[in-house]
């Protein structure tokens, strides 16, 4: 993997590994060579636990534009979501 | 002649004395042999790195992969271990130099071994297959397509990584680099780039830029292998180690 660019966020709520569920507390952003998708370079998506260890991973693997679509969808829930459902729903950091 | 081989999971002495874990390939045979370290991609201690390392043995080398992510991800899947070692920035530079001397040095402790060791890596770790070489007293070392040796990595990134052409002065033996033509990290500049200061410096070096191949021609387990190229590349290998590692 050689564009090395990642971005890095906290966030928070629940993903589903190998494992099973469990609590999300970060995520890496990475444009670069996947391991598994038919591509040279995908927009890659790892949502982590890194206290639980390296296995607390949900992966994703997009074609660009399939990575659009996405992201904009995303957007577009949570932009018609009804305010009063979206106010208060963070789940707080004692619930990791 | 015998073409057994033994293939399997040890542990070595790594950077700081670490117990790293890597996959050693030999021949079994009372021949001696030299050595040869694999230095994986960035995606990992894989099955397709492993494959390689087994690949130097079946061609009369004894090979080691040190897993570089024994750190961060102990007994996890090559593709986890990478992901948490992408997540903490990669692995620096110091520590990987101290981890292939390990290897180096588990390697002429064999039986087998006739002393000589050299280094190929892939991607990554073409990067650090030259890095290695410039830091350590090796016999011979292959960088397949290597970035960042030139050329500085985009900002914003946490990699503890950055350009090491300088350390171009230091190389300590003959470099084989194999590069594809459409590649963009290292771009065919930046490859000239690398070759310039080879030459300023002295040094022995043999580079090829192979067209219609761009980054990962070697992968056969991706789109971007290139058979004919990956061929011919491997005759090239075969050739260099031949010239500079055999007995």
């Amino acid at each position: 993997m050689c564009t090395y660019q990642t971005e890095m966020l906290e966030l928070s709520g629940s993903g589903k590994g190998a494992e099973g569920w469990f609590p999300l507390t970060q995520a890496t952003v990475y444009f670069d060579h996947p391991v598994h998708a038919p591509a040279e370079h995908t927009l890659n998506v790892d949502l982590l636990n890194p206290g639980r260890g390296a296995a607390a991973r949900v992966a994703m693997e997009l074609d660009p534009l399939s990575a659009r679509q996405l992201a904009t969808t995303i957007l577009a829930v949570l932009d018609s979501a009804p305010a009063a459902v979206l106010t208060g729903t963070s789940i707080a950091p004692a619930e990791r | 002649m015998s073409d057994a081989m033994r293939a399997e999971t040890v542990h070595v002495s790594g950077h700081g004395g670490d117990e790293i874990e890597a996959y050693l390939a030999q021949p079994l045979d009372d021949a001696r042999h030299g050595g040869v370290v694999v230095i994986h991609h960035m995606p990992g201690y894989d099955e397709a790195t492993k494959e390689i390392t087994r690949k130097f043995a079946a061609h009369g080398y004894l090979a080691i992969c040190p897993n570089l992510y024994s750190r961060e991800a102990p007994g996890a899947s090559p593709d986890d271990a990478a992901a948490a070692a992408r997540a903490r920035g990669g692995v620096p530079d110091e520590r990987l130099v101290g981890d292939v001397a390990g290897a180096v040095a588990a390697l002429k402790e064999l039986p087998g071994s006739n002393g000589k060791v050299g280094t190929i890596g892939y991607c990554s770790g073409g990067r650090q297959s030259f890095l290695a070489a410039c830091s350590l007293p090796l016999d011979a070392a292959v960088d397949c397509y290597g970035a960042f040796v030139v050329g500085t990595p985009p900002e914003g990134m946490p990699l503890k990584i950055g350009p090491i052409v300088h350390l171009a002065k230091d190389l300590s033996c003959p470099l084989l680099g194999l590069f594809g033509a459409e590649d963009k990290y290292p771009s065919p500049e930046q490859v000239a780039e690398l070759e310039q200061a080879l030459r300023e410096h002295g040094k022995t070096f043999e580079f090829h830029s192979y067209e219609g191949a761009g980054h990962a021609f070697f992968a056969t387990d991706r789109p971007s292998y290139r058979p004919e190229v990956a061929n011919e590349a491997w005759r090239r290998i075969w050739d260099f180690f031949g010239s500079h590692l055999a007995s």
